[in-house]
């Protein structure tokens, strides 16, 4: 089997790690753009964090956010031109430590686009500091004894704070950890951005991720990690899809 | 035709009739009324009106619209302002047209909500991150802000920057009566920057990242070079009884109007005083003040301000040392008087 290159995908090389999760879910995007939404209008909101180069990999307009402010950027979009498929993506630092506001919002408003929320349990582009999502016990740079839920708190499950939102039309969690749940992975994207198109309101997936460089392991070691350690916190699954009835 | 309006709500018709067709605020006195009127007008007509979770989710909904190319406004006061100061570096750094009301309280912190220019040095001198300027707006009546608004919009997309209109808590509460130009025509502004989505031509990408440092210093350059265009062309200033004069004041929006009257009553008492009412705070009319400060029949200047001397920098640049400058201003929401700008003027002559 040859592998193409998706046709909304740019030639620029990714600047992402070596193993890295960025790359897998960004050609995830691309195909069902290039499956479902050939010609069609999009915008994509880039975040800060790791992913902030995001606009220069995809070959339609971006806006480039704030830190935090993505889904802030994307409502302003969306709003202007309601036709367009919008999406956010954003790290779990962006979208669940100083952008919780901005998304609890959007999403309480029902607004029609889609948040990609890649959560590896890090800051990584600032070197691995401890995120909103790092689970107990995890070591990182800035909790360097581990977190300890009576000294930094518990983690944030950020997918099961905005099911009880009415302006929540889908949520759910996938993996890249293996190809299984990166094929799951997609039609998620796939379901997420029907379901904006269908203005039933806001989606949102979390994509369970690894970063290699910041866990200090091999790319293999670090799916390894996601299937035996993060999967113990985060549970799979589409947890709301209001137009299926879950 | 003439009406009677509220100042907020004059500032609020006037973006309208410039077009404008999104708005995003948040509820903070004294401007509250500005997005009410918002709220009113622009959800009926099809616009976009969003009353947001925060400032900051405020400004940068402005910042994803302006993005798109729309006329936008947001508005706020001094503490709201604060938070908006992220999302303004972003859009003066994206060079994106925004129109900003700063209807100004008394500060710091949670301040007063009386009326005060307590945020003269945060909306000239940047008050976000990195070497960026604002196009700064001090109308000194209900109408002048109508004007001024309208004007704002324009100046917005002519230089793709960011345009504050800078009121205080008196303009936007007071009733003055108004007129609105029929004829106003929004000049053609072509946007070939805007994202929109569409896909049948090369990406557009609004962005304010420049991550290797020649190229950020090189943009750093251009956003100079604009505002050089901006303090060339774009100065206003009211000159006010000051072709004798032999003591000039120096005073912008509300409290220049306080200073107009004190100049007046001088002027009875045989004084010969007068006023000069920076109208754009950014661009400054050094130019104009430094023409007097260069006649040999001006005496001194005297700054009066409703804050303890924000402006007073800028007047002291641009006289250059060849002039004494006095200062005299209230704060914390106190409204300086006519007898007292007199009685200052006269404890100086002595």
């Amino acid at each position: 089997m040859k592998l193409r290159k998706p046709e909304c995908l740019t030639a620029e090389s990714m600047h992402y790690c070596p193993g890295c999760g960025h790359g897998i879910i960004h050609r995830l995007i691309a195909e069902v753009i290039d499956e479902d939404y050939k010609d069609h209008k999009i915008v994509g909101v880039a975040p800060v964090g790791c992913a902030v180069f995001i606009y220069d990999y995809f070959n339609f307009d971006f806006v480039a956010a704030a830190h935090g402010r993505a889904t802030a950027a994307a409502t302003g979009v969306k709003r202007c031109i309601p036709d367009a498929l919008v999406f956010s993506y954003q790290g779990d630092g962006d979208i669940a430590a100083i952008g919780t506001s901005e998304v609890v919002h959007a999403a309480a408003r029902g607004e029609n686009f889609t948040a990609i929320f890649v959560n590896n349990g890090v800051y990584a582009m600032t070197g691995g500091q401890m995120a909103p999502t790092t689970i107990p016990g995890q070591v990182t740079v800035s909790s360097p004894y581990g977190r300890d839920p009576k000294v930094q708190g518990y983690h944030i499950k950020l997918c099961e704070m905005l099911i009880p939102l009415d302006g929540v039309a889908f949520v759910a969690r996938t993996s890249i950890h293996n190809l299984k749940n990166i094929e799951l992975t997609k039609k998620a994207i796939k379901r997420a951005f029907e379901v904006q198109m269908n203005k039933e309101g806001f989606s949102i997936i979390e994509v369970l991720s690894n970063c290699p460089t910041n866990w200090g392991m091999t790319p293999a070691e670090s799916m390894k990690r996601i299937e035996n350690e993060v999967l113990k916190y985060y549970n799979l699954g589409i947890f709301k899809d209001k137009g299926r009835g879950i | 035709m003439k009406v009677l309006m509220k100042g907020n709500e004059a500032i609020a018709e006037a973006a309208l009739r410039a077009g404008c067709e999104c708005f995003f605020g948040y509820p903070i006195t004294p401007q509250t009324e500005l997005l009410q009127y918002m709220a009113k007008k622009l959800l009926k007509s099809g616009g976009v009106f969003i009353q947001a979770e925060s400032e900051v989710g405020a400004i940068n909904m402005a910042y994803g619209a302006a993005s798109c190319g729309k006329r936008v406004m947001t508005s706020s006061s001094g503490p709201g302002i604060s938070l908006k100061q992220e999302g303004i570096s972003y859009l003066a750094g994206a060079e994106l047209p925004c129109v900003i009301v700063n209807i100004m309280r008394g500060g710091p912190g949670l301040g007063n909500i009386n009326a005060a220019q307590s945020d003269y040095l945060q909306a000239t001198k940047g008050g976000g991150h990195g070497d960026y300027k604002v196009i700064v707006l001090a109308p000194s009546s209900v109408q002048e802000a109508v004007d001024l608004t309208i004007k704002a919009f324009d100046l917005a997309d002519k230089y793709r920057n960011p345009v504050m209109i800078l009121g205080d808590g008196m303009l936007g509460q007071m009733m003055e009566v108004v007129e609105f130009d029929e004829n106003y025509k929004r000049p053609r502004t072509e946007k070939p920057w805007a994202v929109t989505g569409e896909r049948n031509r090369p990406k557009r990408v609004t962005n304010s990242l420049y991550i290797v440092p020649e190229e950020l210093e090189k943009h750093n350059f251009k956003l100079r070079e604009k505002y050089k265009k901006i303090e060339e062309n774009e100065v206003m200033v009211e000159e006010y009884m000051t072709d004798d004069a032999q003591v000039i004041f120096v005073s912008f929006g509300m409290c220049a109007r306080i200073v107009k009257s004190a100049v007046n009553k001088l002027r009875q008492s045989g004084e010969k005083v007068g006023l000069i009412r920076p109208i754009t705070l950014y661009p400054f009319p050094t130019k104009c003040i430094e023409k007097y400060a260069n006649f040999d029949r001006i005496k001194f200047f005297i700054d009066v301000e409703m804050n303890l001397g924000q402006m007073l920098e800028d007047v002291k640049l641009s006289v250059a040392g060849k002039k004494d400058v006095h200062f005299y201003g209230r704060t914390g929401g106190m409204v300086p008087t006519i007898a007292e700008i007199e009685n200052y003027y006269f404890s100086l002559k002595e």
